[in-house]
C-alpha cells in the first residue's frame, strides 16, 4: 500500500467514473471523492466490483454538519480493500430535505450504520429496510449531533417518587453552561493584521476563525 | 429474561402458532451490559433477533466537540472500559498524523507493550465470561485474578485501573516506572501457563464444544459484507490484522503471527482469542527486549507539556504549561480517518479538524456496532440459549457500542 499506488487507483477511479464525481482530494496519504448524489449507488458498486478496486468492506458511515454551507450536511463513508490494501473515502452532500439513498443492497452494514445518521442528523435514506432511531431513547425529539443542538439538551428525567415512574422535563441548569472561547488574538502575532503591516506577512492560523469570531 | 408478550394461542381458524416475543434483557447477566434484544421465537428457535442498543448513550462524540483535544482523550477510555489503552491510540494517532509529528522510538514501545497488554486483559474477561455463560464457572474464578495483575500495571504506570489517559498525542504521559518492564516480563510468562490451564479446560471440553462448535457460523463472504473485524473476520478464515497490513508505532519491527479460524463459529472465534493471547505475550517480551531509552514524549513545547522541574525555573515552560491546560493546541486543518486493531476489531477515529483547538467531528468506529448487527442472521434458526452463546462470542461491550 504505497501513497504512489493508491495515487495511481485514484486517477484510474476519476477516469472510470468521472460522470460521478464531483471531486478528488487526497489528504495526506488518504484518497477522498465527494460524488455525485445521485450516482452514489453506481459508484460505490464499482468500486465494490471493479477487479482494480475490489473495496469489499463497507468501514463506517457517518455524518459531518457544516451549518455554512447551502448543503449543510455531508454523508462520509470508509470503504477497505481488503486484496489491495487500500482505503477511501467517499463523501455526499445533502441538506436537511433532500434523501440520500441507502447502499444496504451493496453492503449490508450499512443498516445501523445509516440509522444512526439519521437518528443523529436527521439525514433520510431512501430505501432503507428499517429506517429507526437507533442510539437515542425512545421517543427522543431532535437530532443530537447537529451543530444547532444544544451540548445540554432540552428535556432531562428523573424518577418521580409520586408518580412511580420517571419523567421528562426541560433542562434546568444550576449554572449556565459555559462555552469557554480561547481562541486569542495574541496568537505569535500571526493571527492579527496590524495597521501598516499589510505589506508583511499575511495572518496565518486562526485568521477565518477571529473573522467568524468578529461577526 | 421475561415473556413480554404471550401470545402463545393457536389461531384456530388456519391452525398457524402464533410466533412468541421474548424481551431478553437489558439486566440479564449474559447480554454482557444493556443490551435489549427482542426475539421472535417459534418454539424454541429464534426467528429474528433485534438487538436495541442505546441504553449507555452518552452522547460522547457530541462531548468531544466541545473539549480541547487534550480533554477529549479521556473519553475513549470509557469506550471500551474492558481495554482503555486501545482506543486511546487510536485518538492519539490521528492527532499525530494532522499535526505531522512522529513519536519517539521508546514512547512507541511502551505503546505496543501497553496496548498487547490490553489485548490479553480483554480476551481474558471474553473468553472466561463467555465459559461463564456456557455453563463454566472456573476460568472465570482464575481469569480474573490474571486479568487483576495486568490491571495493577495500568495502575503503576499510569496510576488508574481503568481510565488511563496515559497515550497522549506526542507519546505517552510519563515513562514507566523502575522495576516495571521486568515484573511486566515476567507476566508475559507466567499468564501463559493460564492460558495453558484455560485452554486444557475448555478446548476439548465436551459442554463447551456442544455448546459452541457450529453455532453462529459466519462465512468470508458474510464478514466482509456486515463490516465484521478482528477476530470476528479472522475466525472465518480471512487473514486481516491491521498491525500486520498497515503497522503502526512500531509494529513492524515486531515478529508475530495472524491465527485464523476455518469454521467462523463460536468455537473458531475462541480459539482463535486464545492464539490471540498467546502472540500477544511474543509481543509483549519483544516490546521490553527492544525498548531503546530516551525520551517518552516529543520535544515540541506547543504540543506537549513542559517538566514539572522546567517550570520551577523557566518563566516559558510556563506559560507553555498555562497554555496548554487552558487553550490547548491548535490542530491543522484537515481530516483523517485512522484506525488500529483493538482486541475486539478495528477502532477507528474519523477526525474532522478545523484548524481551532477543539475537533469539528469526530466520528467513533467502534468494532462491536458492526459486529452485534449481524445478531439477527447470525441467530436465525438456532436455539435461544445458542443466541446467549452468540453474543458471548461476539464480545460485544456496551460502552463502545452506544458511545
Amino acid at each position: 500500500m504505497s501513497v504512489e499506488n493508491l495515487e495511481n487507483l485514484g486517477e484510474y477511479i476519476d477516469a472510470s467514473m468521472q460522470a460521478q464525481i464531483l471531486k478528488k482530494e487526497m489528504h495526506q496519504d488518504e484518497l477522498c471523492f465527494t460524488v455525485r448524489r445521485e450516482g452514489l449507488r453506481r459508484f460505490l458498486t464499482f468500486l465494490l466490483n471493479d477487479a482494480n478496486c475490489d473495496f469489499r468492506q463497507l468501514v463506517d458511515v457517518c455524518g459531518v454538519d457544516y451549518p455554512d454551507r447551502d448543503e449543510r450536511f455531508e454523508v462520509v463513508y470508509q470503504l477497505l480493500s481488503l486484496k489491495h490494501n487500500f482505503r477511501v473515502t467517499v463523501k455526499v452532500r445533502t441538506d436537511e430535505t433532500t434523501a440520500i439513498d441507502s447502499v444496504t443492497s451493496i453492503f449490508s452494514a450499512a443498516n445501523w450504520y445509516e440509522r444512526e445518521v439519521w437518528d443523529m442528523y436527521g439525514i433520510y435514506f431512501n430505501e432503507h429496510p428499517d429506517l429507526r432511531r437507533i442510539l437515542t431513547d425512545y421517543g427522543f425529539e431532535g437530532h443530537p449531533l447537529r451543530k444547532d443542538f444544544p451540548l445540554t439538551g432540552f428535556v432531562e428525567m428523573r424518577y418521580d417518587e409520586t408518580q412511580k415512574r420517571v419523567v421528562y422535563e426541560p433542562v434546568q441548569l444550576a449554572q449556565d453552561y459555559r462555552n469557554f472561547d480561547f481562541i486569542s488574538p495574541w496568537e505569535g502575532m500571526t493571527a492579527v493584521q496590524l495597521p501598516g503591516d499589510e505589506k508583511a506577512a499575511k495572518p496565518k492560523i486562526g485568521a477565518e476563525l477571529l473573522e467568524k469570531k468578529a461577526q | 429474561m421475561t415473556i413480554a408478550n404471550q401470545q402463545h394461542d393457536v389461531d384456530q381458524a388456519d391452525g398457524n402458532i402464533q410466533p412468541y416475543t421474548i424481551n431478553f434483557g437489558p439486566q440479564h447477566p449474559a447480554a454482557h451490559g444493556v443490551l435489549r434484544l427482542i426475539l421472535e421465537m417459534e418454539g424454541e428457535l429464534v426467528k429474528r433477533a433485534d438487538p436495541h442498543i442505546g441504553l449507555l448513550h452518552r452522547g460522547t462524540e457530541k462531548l468531544i466537540e466541545h473539549k480541547t483535544y487534550m480533554q477529549a482523550l479521556p473519553y475513549f477510555d470509557r469506550l471500551d472500559y474492558v481495554a482503555p489503552m486501545n482506543q486511546e491510540h487510536a485518538f492519539a494517532l490521528a492527532i499525530e498524523k494532522l499535526l505531522k509529528i512522529t513519536v519517539p522510538p521508546r514512547a512507541q514501545h511502551i505503546r505496543v507493550l501497553f496496548a498487547e497488554l490490553g489485548r490479553v486483559i480483554n480476551h481474558i474477561l471474553n473468553l472466561t465470561t463467555y465459559a461463564l455463560d456456557v455453563g463454566a464457572l472456573t476460568p472465570a474464578l482464575w481469569g480474573f485474578e490474571e486479568r487483576e495483575k495486568g490491571m495493577e500495571f495500568y495502575e503503576r504506570v499510569c496510576g488508574a485501573r481503568l481510565h488511563a489517559n496515559y497515550f497522549r498525542p506526542g507519546g505517552v504521559h510519563q515513562d514507566m516506572p523502575v522495576g516495571l518492564a521486568e515484573d511486566m516480563y515476567y507476566f508475559a510468562d507466567s499468564v501463559l501457563e493460564f492460558i495453558n490451564d484455560m485452554d486444557s479446560l475448555l478446548s476439548e471440553n465436551r459442554i463447551f464444544k456442544q455448546r459452541t462448535v457450529d453455532i453462529g457460523i459466519v462465512s468470508k463472504r458474510e464478514a466482509l459484507d456486515w463490516g465484521f473485524t478482528g477476530p470476528m473476520l479472522r475466525a472465518s478464515g480471512v487473514p486481516w490484522d491491521l498491525r500486520k497490513a498497515r503497522p503502526y508505532d512500531c509494529y513492524a519491527d515486531m515478529d508475530f503471527d495472524i491465527p485464523t479460524g476455518t469454521t467462523g463459529d463460536c468455537y473458531a472465534r475462541y480459539l482463535v482469542r486464545v492464539e490471540e493471547m498467546r502472540q500477544s505475550c511474543r509481543i509483549m517480551k519483544q516490546a521490553i527486549e527492544k525498548m531503546p531509552g530516551g525520551p517518552v514524549m516529543v520535544d515540541d513545547r506547543k504540543v506537549t507539556p513542559p517538566k514539572r522541574a522546567e517550570m520551577k525555573n523557566s518563566m516559558e515552560a510556563l506559560i507553555h504549561h498555562f497554555k496548554l491546560y487552558t487553550e490547548g493546541y491548535h490542530v491543522p486543518a484537515g481530516e483523517t480517518y485512522t484506525a488500529v486493531e483493538a482486541p475486539k476489531g478495528e477502532f477507528g477515529v474519523y477526525l474532522v479538524a478545523d484548524g481551532s483547538n477543539k475537533p469539528y467531528r469526530c466520528h467513533i468506529r467502534a468494532p462491536g456496532f458492526a459486529h452485534l448487527q449481524g445478531m439477527d442472521f447470525m441467530s436465525k434458526g438456532h436455539m435461544l440459549a445458542d443466541a446467549v452463546s452468540i453474543i458471548g462470542s461476539m464480545d460485544v461491550v456496551f460502552g463502545e457500542i452506544d458511545r
